[in-house]
């Protein structure tokens, strides 16, 4: 509190901390984070593989996922974004590509950093791998991997598989 | 325009735990099926979805969203969400099917009580300038208004009491009940304050659950139910946040609630009243105007389980299933929210 220009300040932050729970499906796939492993979960009806297991259920059949479905680690870049702009807060040395890419065997796909390779060689159907940070560093999280980088091997075309990607 | 004849055909809630281990989604899921399974209609029967949940109490933005996940949404669904009790998510579909764009609803509501300081978490409800940087405590706060019965003599310790023990009764008799007990009147007198006025069993068991109940119009509620429970009124109020500005005493927002709702034109058989204090059930008693011959809380009340955001809808589930069992045939609902019992939500249901 300070009175120095005659108003009465307050500074009152306040924090609350919660325990947040993953739920059984997400435990498996955060522990395969934690084995160097991306493992995602099938529906039991439409046989789509989540990778991630999202909030443990399939949203198109509404049905509980079982059966831990190990994917990747290769993937595809199905999209992707070039990031120019400065923002409070940035890690990574612009320019930056922020892509989505669909790991082997899985579904839907996921939100990950492209690097290793200039921005404007980036392209969908691209091919990609994982490079893990080293393993001290490694917790149950996708932050496991340092970024994805080009394979060289040749381009996959997109929508030529079965799936929901 | 005269209203249209709506009414709950169905009701599925789950057991009351704490610290449970699943997400929101993963505990909505089997119970939004069982209920389908119960009504006997497809997903695609379901006009228009509307859920009742609070980001606050899972401490995640936007986590309602994900819920979504839970009901199906392809093909595309019609579905919205209140910031609030499953109660007025109810309310919402109500007035939805009032409109005639549709026949049926389903109304669904969840609460992970349990995995935040949740005393906390309910004071960030109050005035963010005057109030809530003084972080006031829930329970402290209830406690307040407690004091101030007993001393202005609407109530008595003793009365007080009398609710606890009655609803750990009835808990015993209730699936979904967490706290349970067969104490005496005299024994509960004798335990600690643990927030004087207030003992431990003063105030409702937080716990985490869910529940969903479906609404169906004219002969489709017939159709899909023995006995639909009837909605015959409904009306939700709400004092003012200035909690200097409020009779402790009383709940003005309830009692022009419940004359609205109609609950004095006849008798009310069964009250099932959205009650996290004992001291409030006595409040909401008097400003309600339920007598004698009410019978209050056979489930045991949100005293007994509280999972927020899913015990005013609770209430709804409960009261109804005493119209379908034929145990009652004019029931009341009551769902309150905000510190003190600052809203209030009131419904009337009858058998036919």
């Amino acid at each position: 509190m300070s009175e120095a220009d005659g108003l009465v300040r307050l500074r009152q932050p306040i924090g609350v901390t919660y325990n947040w729970s993953a739920g059984p499906n997400a435990t498996s796939h955060l522990a395969g984070l934690m084995n160097g492993k991306f493992v995602g979960k099938r529906c039991p009806s439409c046989a789509l593989v989540y990778f991630p297991p999202r909030n443990g259920v399939c949203p198109k059949c509404a049905k509980i996922l079982a059966g831990d479905v190990e994917v990747g680690p290769k993937g595809t870049i199905t999209t992707f974004c070039i990031v120019n702009v400065p923002f409070l807060g940035q890690k990574i040395k612009l320019p930056y590509v922020a892509a989505q890419i669909l790991l082997d065997g899985a579904d839907i796909s996921m939100q990950h950093l492209i690097q290793e390779c200039e921005a404007e060689d980036v392209r969908i159907g691209m091919r990609v791998e994982p490079v893990w940070k080293d393993k001290s560093e490694w917790g149950p999280s996708l932050e496991n991997i340092q970024h994805f980088r080009p394979t060289g091997e040749p381009d996959r075309v997109m929508g030529t598989e079965s799936g929901a990607s | 325009m005269a209203l249209r004849d709506i009414a709950i055909v169905g009701t599925v809630q789950r057991p009351s735990e704490v610290n449970s281990t699943f997400t929101s989604v993963e505990i909505l899921l089997p119970v939004i099926q069982q209920l389908l399974d119960k009504v006997g209609i497809e997903r695609s029967d379901i006009g228009f979805w509307c859920h009742g949940s609070c980001d606050y109490m899972s401490g995640q933005p936007f986590s309602f969203v994900a819920a979504v996940d839970a009901i199906g949404a392809w093909p595309p669904i019609i579905e919205s969400h209140v910031e609030a009790d499953g109660a007025l998510a109810l309310y919402e579909a109500w007035v939805k099917i009032q409109t005639g764009e549709v026949d049926v609803a389903l109304v669904f509501s969840n609460g992970k009580t349990t995995s935040g300081p949740i005393d906390q978490i309910l004071s960030l409800q109050t005035d963010p300038y005057m109030v809530a940087p003084l972080k006031p405590g829930f329970d402290a706060l209830a406690a307040l208004q407690a004091r101030a019965c007993l001393d202005a003599g609407v109530m008595t310790e003793r009365q007080m009491a009398e609710v606890a023990s009655r609803s750990r009764r009835d808990a015993n008799n209730n699936a979904i009940a967490f706290t349970k007990g067969n104490e005496s009147v005299e024994e509960l007198l004798a335990m600690p304050y643990t927030m004087n006025p207030l003992r431990a069993h003063d105030c409702a068991t937080p716990v985490d659950g869910c529940n969903a109940v479906i609404l169906a119009a004219g002969d489709i509620a017939r159709r899909l139910a023995e006995r639909p429970a009837w909605i015959r009124g409904i009306d939700h109020r709400i004092d003012t946040q200035r909690l200097g500005a409020r009779s402790m005493i009383e709940s003005s927002s309830a009692a022009i609630a419940a004359q609205k709702a109609g609950v004095g034109n006849d008798r009310i058989d069964v009250a099932e009243i959205h009650a996290p204090y004992t001291h409030q059930e006595l409040l909401l008693r008097n400003a309600m105007g339920l007598g004698e011959s009410t019978h209050i809380n056979p489930s045991g009340g949100a005293l007994v389980a509280n999972p927020l955001m899913a015990a005013g809808l609770a209430r709804f589930a409960e009261a109804a299933e005493s119209i379908f069992a034929a145990s009652a045939d004019r029931v009341l609902a009551h769902c309150t929210s905000g510190p003190m019992l600052q809203q209030n939500l009131v419904c009337v249901m009858e058998g036919e």
